[in-house]
């Protein structure tokens, strides 16, 4: 999200308390993970593609930590391909597949309107290619409607592409229910599982996913490495010429301490952790919701990622609850207009029907493993108390 | 992007000046912005001098808007308190945003409309008191 912004600007007091509530854009990287990249920089820093020692050194490790990845979401080592992060994974899929069937005359793409830039940008551009792009809606709570989703498949769908949890709202999709219509039609099914990936169960066998895009940084891995679950026998053209990595299929020497951070991030991800997520985020969404004329932006339970809280105040703008946020340590990010670069509100927003001005009086805050209910409660205290102000000088009364 | 205030514009921001609203004013003005959906209303109070000139003794905002907007809200209060109304009219965005220092580009054209939403009720108060 382009216009989720941290304002450290106003973060000049170095004692004060810094809270931070925007790890949906990214997160700190857990100690234990720099810990086992830090060799792979010094010591081990061989080429995998070499034949020496120090290289194939290089390589087991990058082979091991494929297979964690690997089985975390259910697949086997050699359907994962490293990338440089969501956003490649993302191009990848979605281009290598419209170079992949050229010759066909297969050049239809379905998608929804709650895609994360990287997937709406990259369709976007392939419409100038001729491709044509059906942008399913959602609900008010941000689901897709797998029926929907069968009824725009047509003979000419080479990809279904559905992100899993969305980076704005939140909202788990029942990939399960599309990747069997997927299947049944025999169309490609892939989802961006960045935000979701070991917050919910993703389980490629089960839910007949072909592509999962994958990133470390927001599970307290590095910046900077991704992955594509590529299902065994898929045909993709590859983005990236050059010497062969990844089977061909994206070139470019590996970034072992990258991977070698990602599978470690993957290895200490823990269901407790989840749990522990999903009871701090009802709680600051209940204690928020308590403020009058404050509604909750998309799904409820365990549809709604553990991490995301995303609420409209009606009355007071977003970039302004997150400066005066801001100026009590706690980091958090908008939807509105006002800090976006283009001044356009969030196109999930709109998607599930939040007129302008809620847009951009909404906020989302996005917890972590490392959140306290400490933090919780303080987000609370200075919650009211900036709200109170805010509303004060507001020419909106609610 | 956020980046790009100027410290003078932080401490409008977190600090406005004259926000509020002025009970039985003289005059009000108000203003949105479709863009990005800014809303200002600006409330007068108006009294004449000794020469006879209508000043502006006091002066309020309520904004609902962005860091730059409560501070443009909060600094155009600061420049017209006291002045007289031909002087207050004669301020405009530009002037605003000059006494703040530093408003990144992009606010340049959305949120800094305080001096207009002033002019509003200027016009109002005369066209009242013809």
């Amino acid at each position: 999200m382009v216009r989720l912004q941290r304002m450290y600007w106003m973060c000049g007091d170095k004692k004060m308390k810094k809270i931070y509530l925007d790890n949906a854009a990214t997160t700190q990287v857990d100690k234990r993970v720099v810990k086992t990249m830090v060799p792979y920089f010094t010591e081990k820093y061989g080429n995998a593609s070499s034949q020496h020692l120090i290289g194939q050194e290089a390589k087991r490790a990058m082979e091991e930590a494929r297979s964690i990845i690997a089985r975390s979401i259910n697949a086997s080592y050699d359907e994962i391909f490293f990338t440089s992060g969501g956003t490649e994974a993302n191009n990848f899929v979605l281009k290598g597949l419209f170079f992949e069937n050229k010759k066909t005359d297969k050049n239809h793409i379905i998608t929804t309107k709650i895609e994360h830039d990287c997937v709406l940008n990259s369709c976007k551009w392939l419409e100038t290619q001729g491709v044509r792009v059906t942008y399913l809606d959602v609900d008010e709570k941000g689901f897709v409607d797998p029926n929907e989703v069968k009824k725009a498949i047509t003979p000419k769908t080479f990809v279904v592409s559905i992100i899993h949890g969305n980076n704005e709202i939140g909202t788990i999709q029942d990939i399960e229910a599309i990747g069997k219509i997927c299947k049944e039609k025999n169309v490609y099914f892939h989802t961006d599982a960045c935000q979701s990936f070991t917050k919910t169960k993703l389980n490629v066998k089960k839910q007949n996913l072909d592509f999962v895009t994958l990133n470390a940084h927001k599970i307290h891995g590095p910046k900077g490495v991704g992955a594509l679950y590529i299902k065994k026998n898929t045909k993709i053209t590859p983005l990236l010429h050059g010497g062969g990595h990844e089977k061909n299929l994206r070139s470019g020497t590996e970034n072992i301490p990258g991977i070698i951070g990602f599978a470690k991030s993957v290895k200490i991800a823990s269901m407790f952790d989840v749990m522990r997520m999903n009871k701090l985020r009802d709680k600051l969404i209940i204690g928020i919701l308590r403020i009058p004329g404050t509604k909750l932006n998309g799904a409820t339970g365990n549809q709604r990622l553990c991490n995301n809280i995303n609420i409209c105040f009606g009355n007071i703008e977003g970039e302004a609850i997150g400066g005066y946020l801001d100026t009590y340590g706690i980091s958090s990010s908008t939807g509105s207009a006002c800090s976006s670069n283009t001044l356009e509100i969030s196109h999930v927003l709109k998607a599930i029907k939040c007129t302008d001005l809620e847009a951009n009086t909404s906020i989302r805050l996005s917890i972590s493993k490392f959140t306290t209910e400490k933090e919780i409660n303080y987000t609370l205290a200075v919650m009211a108390k900036v709200v109170e102000k805010l509303r004060k000088i507001s020419p909106i009364k609610i | 992007m956020i980046e790009g205030y100027g410290n003078l514009v932080i401490e409008h921001f977190k600090n406005p000046k004259n926000m509020g609203e002025i009970k039985n004013p003289d005059a009000v003005g108000e203003l949105g912005n479709p863009t990005c959906g800014d809303i200002m209303k600006v409330f007068l109070k108006v009294e004449k001098n000794k020469l006879g000139e209508d000043i502006i003794k006091d002066i309020k905002f309520q904004t609902m808007g962005c860091v730059a907007a409560i501070a443009t809200s909060s600094m155009t209060t600061e420049l017209v308190k006291g002045k007289t109304l031909k002087e207050a009219k004669k301020i405009t965005n530009m002037d605003v945003a000059r006494s703040l220092g530093k408003l990144p580009p992009i606010k340049m054209h959305c949120s800094n409309m305080a001096a207009d939403a002033l002019h509003q009720a200027i016009d109002n108060y005369e066209a009242k008191n013809k």
